[in-house]
C-alpha cells in the first residue's frame, strides 16, 4: 500500500500548492452566489416551513462547490499529466488499478470536503445554520464527492485535450449541478421539470445533504442515499474497469 | 542464470503499422546492451511494452524472470526506465519529485539513497529547486535519478543523451558505467553509435520491428568487410593496377578499399612493381556506424 499512500499524498500536495485556485477561489464564488441570490430572493421565497431562503441556499452551495471541486481535482490532475507526459511516472511503478483509483478518488473527496467545510464556515457569519443529522450530512458529502471524483477520473482518462475536458465539465457536470435544486426546491417547479429532476442523480445528492441540516427534503433521504450509493458503486466499477483495461493510458 | 530481460515473439500493431513484428531478444544479467535502429524501428515501442506503458498484442516479455503482465509488480520493481521525452511534474521540487517516485515503489524512507543519487548526478545544489526552474540538462539528470530511486537491477535508458551537452554526456556515462560495474544490467538506445560501441558489450539492431542483427559489438565490427588503407605515395600518382579499388583521392593521398588484411599484401606488391614508394600509410578500421549502415542497407 506504500504506492497508494504516496500517490494520495502527491495528489493532496498538488492541489494544496495551488490553494488560491483550488480552495480560495471556489469559496469566493460560493460567497458571491450567496450574497446575490439571498439578496434577491430572501424576501420572496421560503422553500420549507420555518427555513429561510438563505439558510436553504447554504447547504446547496456547499454541496455544489464540493461536487465541482471533487470533479476538477481528479480530472485536471490526470489531463495535465497526460498532456505534459509526466503520467509515465505513475504508470511505470507497480501501482495497481485499484490503488490509482482509490488515491485519485480520495484526494478528490478531501478537496471537496475542504471546500465544502470552507463554504459552510464562511457563510456561517450570515445565518445560524442548524445541523439536525450530522451523519447524513457526512454520508452525502462523502458519496457525492466520491462520485464526482470518479467521474473526474473517467473524464481525465477519456479527454485528450483541455477542450474535451471543458466540454465534459460545461455540458454535463455544470447543467446537472445547476438543475439539481441548489438554488430552489424542486416542488416549486412545473410537473415536467419536477419529473425530469428525479432522473438527475445530482438532485439526490443535494436533497439528501440538505436533509442532514434541516430534517426536511423533497424526497425521502433513504431513497436519496440508496440512489447516491448505487451511483457510486456503478461509477467505481466503471472507473476500475477503465483503469484496468489501460484505456487511453497504456497504448 | 535468469536473463535480465527476455523477449519472445513479441508483436505490437498500431493500426496498419506492425511496430514489433515478432521480436526475440535476451539480455543477460550484468550486460551493457545496446538497442539500435533508425527512427521508427520499434526501439521505444519495445521498451514501452517491457515497462508496461504499452501492451503487446502477442508474445511474452520478462524482467528478471517476472512476466510484465501476469507478475507486473515484480517486473516493474526490477526495472528502471529513463524515458526519451523530457517530461517533469511542474508542481514539485527535485527532492519532492524523487521522494514521490520512491514512494510509488513502496520505499518511503529512502532519503539516504536519494541523497546519494543526487550527489552522483550533481543535483544536490538543485534539490530544493522547482522542476520548472531547471535547465534541460538538469531535467534530464532528474529523469535518470527517478529511474534509479528504487535501485532496480535492470536499467533502460531510451536515448538519454539526445540534445545533451558534452559535459553531462560524459558525467552520465561515467555514472552509468559505475552502475554497470556495480552489477546493474544496462540497456541503452542511442543514435550516437560511437557511444554504443564504446560502452556496450552486445548490440541488437532493429529495423521495421524486427531484430536484424544480434551479436557482441566486437563480432559485429569484425563481420563487416570494408577496411580501407590511406596511402601517400612517391611519385604521387596511383599505379593503374590499383584504380579498381580506389575509393577516393584527396590532398595527395589515396583511399583504397580492402576486403581483408591479405589484400594489403597484393596492394604492396603492385606498388613495388610500379616503382612507387609509400611515404605514409594508415589502416582505416570499420566502426559500428559502418556496420549499422551496411546491415540497414541489406536488411
Amino acid at each position: 500500500m506504500g504506492g497508494f499512500r504516496t500517490l494520495l499524498f502527491k495528489e493532496l500536495l498538488r492541489f494544496w500548492k495551488v490553494s488560491f485556485q483550488t480552495v480560495l477561489a471556489p469559496l469566493l464564488t460560493a460567497l458571491l452566489y450567496l450574497l446575490i441570490f439571498s439578496h434577491v430572493l430572501e424576501e420572496h421565497v421560503q422553500p420549507y416551513p420555518g427555513v429561510s431562503y438563505t439558510a436553504f441556499l447554504i447547504p446547496g452551495l456547499a454541496m455544489m462547490s464540493m461536487l465541482q471541486n471533487a470533479f476538477a481535482n481528479s480530472s485536471s490532475s490526470l489531463i495535465q499529466s497526460k498532456i505534459t507526459g509526466n503520467i509515465v511516472f505513475m504508470l511505470l511503478p507497480p501501482l495497481s488499478h485499484a490503488e490509482i483509483f482509490l488515491a485519485y478518488a480520495l484526494a478528490a473527496v478531501v478537496r471537496g470536503a475542504v471546500v465544502g467545510t470552507g463554504v459552510i464556515a464562511v457563510t456561517a457569519g450570515f445565518i445560524d445554520l442548524p445541523v439536525r443529522f450530522p451523519l447524513w450530512v457526512l454520508a452525502f458529502a462523502l458519496f457525492g464527492s466520491a462520485i464526482l471524483g470518479s467521474l473526474g477520473i473517467i473524464a481525465g482518462i477519456w479527454a485528450e485535450k483541455f477542450d474535451q475536458l471543458a466540454a465534459f465539465q460545461n455540458f454535463i457536470i455544470m447543467p446537472l449541478t445547476f438543475l439539481s435544486g441548489v438554488f430552489y426546491s424542486i416542488h416549486s417547479l412545473p410537473p415536467f421539470w419536477q419529473a425530469l429532476s428525479h432522473v438527475n442523480p445530482f438532485f439526490y445528492m443535494i436533497d439528501g445533504f440538505r436533509y442532514g441540516f434541516f430534517g426536511a427534503s423533497d424526497v425521502a433521504p433513504h431513497l436519496s442515499l440508496a440512489i447516491v450509493a448505487g451511483s457510486f458503486l456503478v461509477l467505481s466499477f466503471l472507473t476500475l474497469w477503465l483503469l484496468k483495461s489501460g484505456y487511453k493510458l497504456r497504448q | 542464470m535468469t536473463p535480465a530481460i527476455q523477449v519472445r515473439q513479441v508483436h505490437k500493431r498500431y493500426g496498419a503499422v506492425h511496430a514489433l513484428a515478432g521480436v526475440d531478444l535476451e539480455v543477460r544479467q550484468g550486460e551493457f546492451f545496446a538497442l539500435l535502429g533508425p527512427n521508427g524501428a520499434g526501439k521505444t515501442t519495445l521498451i514501452n511494452t517491457l515497462a508496461g506503458l504499452a501492451r503487446a498484442d502477442g508474445g511474452s516479455l520478462q524482467v528478471m524472470g517476472h512476466d510484465v503482465v501476469a507478475d507486473y509488480r515484480q517486473a516493474r520493481r526490477n526495472l528502471g526506465v529513463v524515458p526519451q521525452e523530457l517530461v517533469f511534474d511542474p508542481f514539485f521540487s527535485v527532492r519532492e519529485t524523487l521522494r514521490i517516485q520512491s514512494g510509488y515503489f513502496g520505499m518511503r524512507r529512502n532519503d539516504a539513497w536519494i541523497d546519494e543519487v543526487m550527489e552522483r548526478l550533481d543535483l544536490t545544489s538543485r534539490a530544493g529547486f522547482n522542476m520548472r526552474a531547471l535547465s534541460g540538462g538538469m531535467k534530464r539528470r532528474v529523469l535518470v535519478a527517478q529511474a534509479l530511486v528504487h535501485k532496480p537491477p535492470v536499467i533502460v535508458l531510451d536515448e538519454p543523451t539526445a540534445g545533451v551537452d558534452v559535459e553531462l554526456r560524459q558525467a552520465l556515462w561515467d555514472f552509468v558505467k559505475q552502475l554497470n560495474a556495480d552489477g546493474h544490467t544496462i540497456v541503452l538506445t542511442t543514435h550516437y553509435l560511437d557511444e554504443a560501441e564504446m560502452l556496450c558489450q552486445r548490440v541488437a539492431m532493429l529495423k521495421q520491428g524486427r531484430v536484424v542483427a544480434l551479436d557482441s559489438t566486437q563480432n559485429l565490427v569484425r563481420s563487416v568487410s570494408g577496411r580501407q588503407v590511406r596511402l601517400r605515395l612517391a611519385p604521387e600518382g596511383l599505379p593503374p593496377g590499383l584504380e579498381g579499388i580506389r575509393v577516393g583521392s584527396e590532398n595527395g593521398t589515396h583511399l583504397l578499399a580492402l576486403d581483408d588484411y591479405p589484400d594489403l599484401e597484393r596492394v604492396m606488391g603492385t606498388l613495388r612493381q610500379a616503382g612507387s614508394r609509400v611515404l605514409e600509410m594508415e589502416i582505416v578500421q570499420p566502426d559500428l556506424e559502418d556496420v549499422f549502415v551496411q546491415i540497414m542497407r541489406k536488411a
